[in-house]
């Protein structure tokens, strides 16, 4: 800035027009100056001064992760702007500053809120009803069983009536009825939710903690949230892991692919602008003309959910051009070492043709050693035989594979294609294509690849495959091709892409041919930034694939400036051990009971009775017929039970008796558990998903608000979950041979599984409304966190600007209190208990080489025995000290430096840093370090983490090299003395080291970018061949199809309004959109949409935005009230109408709640929805698989997405007044 | 020549991401109480679009600015001293509050202290100015993101010359983000419409104020100012406008809009210029000159005769260093790629902006089969924004200007990707566009890198 000091009041220039007083003019006459005193300057400088600046951040799932400087003045938060002090990259890069978003400026408006929740509350009939059953000092536990017995308090849920209660009141409450419930039910009982840890990892770990540590179980959310791209798994064995948005600079073509980057990524869009100026090109494909597109240098206009064809045919054009016209040595060179392109795959004979089946292994071709059947094999070039390469899953573990798990290819020179080999043949193969055929199967298409002879089995590469699949003719090969880009019969041309996506054929052509060409010449500087808008369907997975392999195939992953790039919902938990460790309570107790979200919300919300789509409509017309018959549930409770997902609760019975039968038995217990189940006897939970001993029974939810925002299917929630009053639900139930097989139907749906719903926010939304404990929560400027994210290199810290204000209180003493009454009622009612915990088989474990060749065989069905850890779940019996919680919540525990930390393969012992945390946090009652206060926890976690530690990233490195036997510990060797402590964080932002918790580097002058340690130091993948996948070979992929990328079209939306009650058709007309739910501008991410300088800067609630000429053809005009409904629920909201949106769709911003002038509904007289009344779960029996290598289970990495795109919804003008 | 020196701004379009946080830390800090509940002194509109107040840049509605007697001589279009004094207890071209729009809240109290009843609660809206329910209606961002688009969209007056050329269709969409703030003009007519002579112009900095004490709320500055960039607080009776953050200015710090643009699109810096020639450069008869002509009152800090008639008028030495310095300086008047907003106005403006560029017209790519995948940006003729409606936001109307930005800007990407991407130099592209290579890098760092101390 220019000025220095300039108060003095010094002469002044004014108008020639002031009536009254004259000074000088100058030589035109025209103006002049006056001198006169400019005290009223004073009013602004008072306005803008301050007592005192504190750092600190928003703890919102946005991704944002930003600094901030909030304002205090007389004791109360005035304002807040960003900071601008991030720590410098490089000259060349533009900086970080400022990061922030109107939403993050406007946060500190909650702070004093009429909506803030600043005491306890308890529903007003419930606390009558336990102030009674307390009288006379009656045993608390007690009371909570009378009270659950009655259950009357349920139907009050939503209706309004709180009442104020005390901070010990509500925690005996809600500590006697956890107790009450673990002692009759079982500790599995208890669930858990909040998502995303990396938003504020110290308030997510109070609540699982506290549930960790009582065996309670914590749902996972980032499947649920349907931001999970279950691709990632699939193809690169890892959860997520993108880019930096300081990347997108280096790119130098950018694709944006289903994510509005200045919308939704604010605080780092100026990375894509201000790279448009170093010669990037950016393309947008959007359905409408969002904010993004502003920023295209061209527009692909793809219908919605139609992404896929238009990558598949992008993937055609550079398949043609770049590998089989002309050939690119980079590459070639880039698809031996890195994908999966070269390995063999067998082909098996169906209907006088050929189908591709499963990966040629080490064991088929006789080699020794050991796990032969995980390690993939090549055509070596030198010896026209197949050859094992290193780095394939079956060298990840066991001693034998030590110093061989990597990418080197040791003088084995793998054959790309067979094509043109004297000793290979040509065979015809049947390949699924999804645009045609009678289910959404699809039919078959008949193509020819080359193929060759290994011993009795026939078989050819992925890269043949890949050709065949994308219709490139190469000479010589049968079956059908296209004829030409022109050809629009076959896929995947661009002409057959044109008649679904709308995309002109030659921008299609021009855009797939600049983005290779431009990875050519640049060494894979293509980029593309991918999000919800591609990802929320239901076969996001496919277009997701479509999209990696043109990045693949274009040698771009793994590469500063190109890759994939991932923007929804991915933040980043980067000190993932500290974290994993303090929030699971592994410091305590191993294995923590984990639940997986979308199956679980399946599950008991009953949405299972209504869902129409059956399995075989979906599995590919070459399929053996597996799923024949079965419905998703059906699907489901198999996975639980060969090991792939767990099922909360998980058995019939209460996991605590269990385990004292077991232990009674007199043999050994696991050994009696399997019995039981073989026998029938015992039950998985899931086998009678409705029956009272399979319900959830205490809910705490934090950090989120489930009900008005993610909830899919929230109409069923309220019904059945919750069993409140009113639903807007209008499907229904299935009935005779459409009822799931697989599973007990009950006749009666339960309403009201829930005994006690209780919330922790700081304001009132649709969750707390519908809660039946809510309690005050700090805000993000009222307490001490950390925040971090993928989209930068930082680790923020939060901090108390001022203390929580009423009796509000932060998330970490929330639970240390309801701990603490939980040990006291404990410690006469439970005691020590042992119980039996039923896990999964976990990825990154040996385990993902339990079930070979990816066949799912049922010890049910008598094809196996029931193995625990092989061929069922792994079966382990822990001993609980419930009166000891509260004690072990405060403090580290001893399994810290007894079994240490093992992430993603590194392993390490934190003995110093045990040490150095209790001389720095101080020793607990225990002998523990203290994690009494939450600047302690942050402390704990940023010792225990790699990212923020030094010497623990080296001695991971160290310990990851000795079974990669390539070098990697010196990526964090430069930084083994670095610590990065809270002080550290609270007084700027710090950068992060590199660490194995992580596929990328973190060095000075350069960007984050995902895989560059593997593609630079040739660390496999985790995956099954330890290459990037394109071809998957798990049975149930096969039986759907899914082997390869393919174009899957959005679900048929005709079943979303079947099975339905129909509306009275009262002559007002309607139109049926395809109805798409993107994240909002005026919302902080997808929550906060209640804020009242948001709600200004639009139109003061939600909207339906429609085409003119939809809105026309049901007579709405710009702003009316309208309702949009179908089987599922109904929403009342306005009209926005722009040309900006294309005929045939709708968009209805995420997140809506219901809790801001929303009108009852005409339709139902409920009260108008969310956007998720519209909505309904839908599970991919394909997220299920597990035990397989990268397809097993991890929370958060594989699982059912809670997809939201493929709905429709039908849309009327509202008729009658409109009343609230 | 009496050299004065005018803090000034220039706002990158190409670069905006119309994501309002610049609007909120600027409500949160100066406006967020009592009576100026509906005043944004800093706001986005989404263009094409009303904005905010309702068609502002409609002065045939409005009579904000200057205008050119029939003798050539420079005049309020207002009216003069004799026209307010016959009006003054009713001005006829004030803006109304539904130009604006009425503010609302929403009684958030339902939500937690609702008796038991049959439903869930729901928060309503409620007028800030009567407290009564309201049915929210307009607001001061309504037709964001084209919100609206077919309705009032087409009122936009930029579209009043081109009705036959633009079609509020999926087909031609385009849009682009206009922040506001007000112009701190060399030539200022709300200064000049005071009857109570409160509002002055800073000698130092040329930020322009209404003293609170002075004011007597007769809104003529409201009227006067074409920008609609004064408001009238109706709780102290007194106007108010954007102060140019000058409690930060003063101790060296960027205003709150420029410090909190997260899109990197706002520059600060000092312009000299020499005060006897406003009016003369202010009445140049054809409005197409304007631009001209204010570039010709500014003066070349490099420039030693300047110099030393600054220091003769008492501007100190770091001032000169930092208008050798300013970002403005060269983006408006060295590389002439920023403009100002409707310059016949004849205000002379002092926030001026880059236009922005945008995607090409797809019907016009009918090459993708036989395209060179080497030459990838498309023509500046085929972009989407028509040329002629950034002319009429920026050039008064002259479409060549506009191209001529364009064109640096899409010069400056070329010759950076053949650097970036292929290391080469191609200096028949800085030739084009009459730069040499060097000075289309410095002006490539300026645009990108942006670094907060090259930014203010």
């Amino acid at each position: 800035m220019p000025f220095s000091d300039q108060q003095s009041a010094g002469p002044l220039m004014t108008r020639a027009h002031e009536y009254f007083r004259r000074g000088t003019a100058n030589a035109e006459g025209w103006s002049m100056l006056i001198d006169r005193h400019r005290r009223s300057e004073a009013f602004y400088r008072d306005r803008w001064s301050h007592d005192k600046i504190v750092r600190s951040t928003h703890g919102v799932n946005c991704t944002g992760s930003c600094s901030w400087n909030v304002y205090v003045k007389d004791g109360l938060i005035t304002w807040e702007t960003q900071a601008t002090d991030y720590p410098r990259t490089d000259p060349d890069r533009p900086d970080h500053e400022p990061r922030g978003c109107p939403r993050g400026a406007s946060f500190s408006w909650y702070t004093y809120s009429p909506a803030r929740l600043k005491h306890p509350l308890v529903r007003g009939g419930l606390l009558e009803r336990w102030r009674e059953a307390r009288a006379g000092g009656a045993d608390p536990v007690a009371a909570w069983a009378q009270i659950a017995a009655d259950g009357s308090h349920k139907a009050q849920r939503g209706r309004g009536g709180f009442v104020r209660a005390t901070w010990e009141e509500v925690t005996e409450l809600v500590a006697a009825a956890t107790v009450q419930t673990i002692k009759e039910h079982g500790p599995d009982r208890v669930t858990g939710f909040t998502p995303i840890p990396a938003m504020s990892p110290v308030s997510f770990a109070a609540g699982s903690r506290f549930l960790g540590l009582i065996g309670a179980g914590m749902l996972s959310f980032y499947d649920w949230y349907a931001d999970l791209p279950a691709a990632s798994p699939q193809v690169f064995g890892d959860q997520t892991d993108v880019p930096e948005s300081a990347d997108w600079w280096d790119a130098s073509y950018l694709m944006i692919w289903g994510t509005n980057l200045p919308m939704t990524r604010t605080p780092d869009a100026h990375f894509m602008t201000e790279a448009r100026y170093r010669g990037q090109k950016v393309v947008v494909v959007s359905p409408d003309y969002s904010d993004h597109v502003k920023f295209a240098d061209d527009w692909l206009p793809a219908q919605p959910g139609t992404d896929g064809a238009l990558a598949m045919a992008m993937g055609h054009v550079i398949l043609s051009e770049f590998w089989v016209k002309r050939r690119v040595p980079r590459f070639e060179e880039y698809a031996r070492s890195y994908s999966d392109l070269p390995l063999l795959v067998t082909l098996r004979q169906r209907d006088g043709a050929y189908v591709t089946d499963r990966f040629l292994t080490a064991a088929d071709i006789g080699e020794g050693g050991k796990n032969t059947q995980f390690k993939t094999c090549v055509l070596d070039d030198r010896t026209g035989r197949p050859a094992v390469p290193n780095g394939s899953a079956g060298f990840r573990w066991g001693e034998e594979g030590k110093g061989r798990w990597n990418l080197l290819l040791d003088g084995i020179e793998p054959v790309l294609s067979l094509h043109d080999r004297s000793d290979a043949d040509v065979v015809a193969i049947d390949l699924p294509r999804f645009d045609i055929g009678e289910t959404e199967g699809g039919g078959v298409m008949r193509r020819g690849v080359p193929a060759m002879r290994v011993g009795e089995m026939l078989v050819t590469t992925v890269l043949d495959l890949m050709l065949a699949t994308y219709g490139v003719a190469r000479d010589g090969l049968p079956g059908d091709w296209p004829q030409g880009y022109d050809d629009a019969s076959l896929p995947y041309t661009p002409a057959w892409q044109e008649a679904i996506t709308g995309v002109d054929r030659r921008m299609a052509t021009k855009v797939a041919r600049e983005f290779a060409r431009n990875a050519e010449v640049s060494g894979g500087r293509s980029m593309i930034c991918m999000g919800a808008g591609t990802n929320h369907w239901f076969h996001s997975d496919e277009t997701y694939r479509a999209f990696i392999a043109l990045l693949v195939l274009c040698g771009c992953v793994g590469v500063n400036g190109g890759g994939w790039a991932h923007y929804v919902g991915q933040e980043k938990i980067r000190t993932l051990a500290g974290w994993q460790t303090i929030a699971g309570a592994l410091d305590w107790r191993r294995p923590p009971r984990q639940g997986q979200g979308t199956s679980w919300y399946y599950t008991h919300t009953e949405q299972w009775r209504y869902d129409r789509f059956r399995l075989e409509q979906f599995a590919s017309p070459l399929a053996r017929g597996v799923f024949d018959g079965q419905t998703a549930i059906d699907a489901h409770a198999k996975a639980v039970r060969l090991g792939w997902m767990p099922g909360l609760p998980t058995f019939g019975r209460n996991p605590l008796d269990l385990a004292d039968e077991a232990q009674a038995s007199g043999t050994d217990p696991v050994a009696h558990v399997v019995q039981e189940l073989k026998s029938g006897r015992l039950r998985f939970a899931i086998d009678d998903p409705s029956a009272p001993a399979s319900w959830p029974r205490v809910f705490f939810v934090w950090r989120s608000n489930l009900l008005g925002s993610s909830g899919k299917g929230q109409e069923y929630f309220l019904r059945h979950l919750l069993g409140a009053e009113k639903d807007a639900v209008m499907a229904d139930e299935l009935t005779g041979d459409d009822q799931p097989g697989g599973v007990t139907v009950s006749t009666d749906a339960p309403r009201g599984k829930l005994d006690l719903l209780v919330s922790i926010d700081f304001r009132m939304t649709t969750t707390g409304i519908y809660s039946d404990v809510v309690l005050p929560a700090a805000t993000w400027y009222e307490k001490y966190d950390l925040s971090m994210t993928d989209m930068h290199p930082f680790v923020h810290s939060f901090n108390q600007a001022v203390p929580p204000p009423w009796e509000c209180r932060s998330d970490w003493d929330a639970f240390k209190a309801i701990s603490e009454a939980f040990s006291t009622l404990a410690a006469d009612h439970l005691g020590t208990r042992r119980d039996l915990v039923a896990s999964p088989i976990a990825h990154d474990t040996p385990g993902e080489l339990a079930q070979p060749g990816g066949r799912a065989l049922d010890w049910r069905a008598g094809e196996c025995e029931p193995v625990p850890g092989v061929s069922m779940p792994n079966l382990q019996i822990i001993e609980r000290d419930y009166a000891a919680i509260a004690e072990q919540f405060v403090s580290l525990g001893p399994l810290m430096e007894a079994l240490g930390s093992t992430v993603k393969s590194a392993s390490w012992k934190p003995v110093e840093e045990v040490a150095w945390l209790a001389a720095k946090n101080g020793i607990a009652a225990n002998g523990r370090p203290s994690l009494e206060r939450p600047q302690q926890v942050a402390e704990a976690m940023l010792a225990l983490s790699g990212v923020t530690n030094g010497r623990i990233a080296t001695e991971g490195f160290r310990s990851l090299q000795e079974r990669c036997g390539v070098p990697l510990a010196d990526l964090a060797e430069r930084s083994e003395e670095a610590r990065i402590t809270f002080q550290d964080t609270q007084v700027q932002p710090r950068r992060v080291i590199t660490s194995p918790e992580w596929s990328g580097i973190d060095e000075a002058g350069r960007s984050y970018a995902a895989f560059t340690i593997n593609v630079e130091r040739h660390k496999p993948w985790h995956t099954l061949s330890g290459r990037m996948h394109c071809y998957l070979d798990h049975e149930w992929m096969l039986e759907y199809g899914e082997a390869l990328p393919a174009y899957r079209p959005p679900l048929d939306f005709r079943r979303m309004l079947e099975g339905g009650r129909p509306v009275v058709r009262d002559g007002i007309p309607e139109i049926q959109l395809r109805y798409i739910t993107p994240h909002s501008k005026w919302s902080i991410h997808s929550e906060y949409q209640d804020n009242l300088h948001m709600l200004t800067l639009f139109r003061g609630g939600s909207g339906i935005w429609m085409s003119p000429e939809d809105a026309a053809a049901i007579g709405v005009g710009d702003n009316d009230w309208i309702e949009a409904y179908n089987r599922n629920g109904v929403v009342a909201t306005r009209a926005v109408v722009s040309h900006r949106v294309p005929r045939g769709m709708c968009l209805l911003y995420h997140s809506k709640d219901r809790h801001i002038n929303t009108p009852r509904s005409e339709i139902t007289g409920t009260r108008g929805g969310t956007e998720n009344s519209l909505t309904t779960i839908t599970m991919k029996p394909t997220h299920m698989i597990g035990a397989y290598g990268q397809l097993s289970w991890g929370q958060n990495y594989y699982g059912p997405t809670g997809a939201n795109r493929d709905s429709v919804a039908i849309i009327r003008k509202r008729t009658a007044e409109v009343t609230f | 020549m009496r050299v004065r020196s005018q803090m000034s701004m220039v706002m990158n379009l190409d670069k905006c991401i119309g994501c309002h946080t610049c609007s909120v830390t600027c409500k949160q800090v100066w406006t967020n109480r009592p009576g100026t509940e509906y005043v944004w002194f800093n706001n986005v509109e989404t263009k094409p679009g009303l904005g905010y107040p309702k068609r502002w840049s409609d002065q045939e509605h409005y009579n904000g600015g200057w205008t050119l007697d029939k003798k050539g001589r420079l005049r309020l279009k207002g009216g003069g001293r004799i026209k307010k004094l016959a009006s003054i207890f009713a001005n006829p071209d004030l803006p109304l509050i539904d130009d604006y729009y009425e503010p609302w809240t929403y009684d958030y109290e339902t939500l937690v202290n609702a008796p038991l009843s049959d439903i869930d609660p729901t928060a309503r809206p409620h007028s800030q100015l009567t407290g009564k329910p309201t049915d929210v209606t307009w607001g001061p961002n309504w037709d964001e993101g084209l919100a609206g688009g077919p309705k009032t969209a087409m009122s936009d007056p930029l579209l009043a010359d081109m009705q036959e050329q633009v079609r509020m269709t999926y087909e031609q969409a385009f849009m682009f983000f206009l922040p506001r703030i007000c112009e701190h003009c060399l030539n200022p007519s709300c200064v000049a419409s005071c009857p109570s002579g409160a509002m002055y112009k800073r000698e130092e900095d040329g930020i322009v104020l209404v003293d609170q004490d002075r004011c007597r709320g007769w809104r003529y500055c409201v009227s006067g100012c074409p920008y609609k960039k004064v408001y009238f607080n109706h709780s102290t009776g007194k106007a108010e406008k954007c102060t140019m953050c000058f409690p930060r200015i003063e101790v060296g710090q960027p205003t709150i809009c420029s410090e909190t643009c997260v899109g990197r699109i706002r520059y600060l810096g000092l312009v000299l210029y020499d005060a006897d020639r406003i009016e003369e450069a202010a009445s140049v008869p054809d409005e197409r000159d304007l631009l001209d002509s204010q570039l010709s009152v500014f003066l070349d800090p490099n420039d030693p005769e300047v110099c030393a008639a600054a220091r003769a008028d008492g501007i100190p030495e770091d001032w000169l260093e930092h208008a050798r310095r300013s970002p403005v300086y060269d983006l408006a008047v060295r590389w002439r790629v920023a403009l100002p907003l409707h310059p016949e106005f004849r205000t002379m403006p002092m926030v001026w902006y880059v236009p922005p560029l945008s995607p090409v017209v797809s019907t016009l790519e009918q090459d993708g089969y036989e395209a060179d995948p080497d030459d990838i940006f498309g023509a500046i003729d085929h972009l989407r924004i028509p040329q002629q409606y950034l002319a009429n936001l920026l050039s008064a109307g002259d479409t060549e200007v506009i191209r001529g930005v364009l064109h640096r800007l899409a010069a400056m990407r070329a010759y950076m990707r053949k650097r970036e991407v292929l290391g080469q130099t191609d200096d028949t592209l800085p030739q084009a566009v009459a730069m040499t290579g060097p000075e289309l890098e410095r002006m490539y760092r300026l645009l990108a890198i942006a670094n907060y101390e090259d930014r203010y």
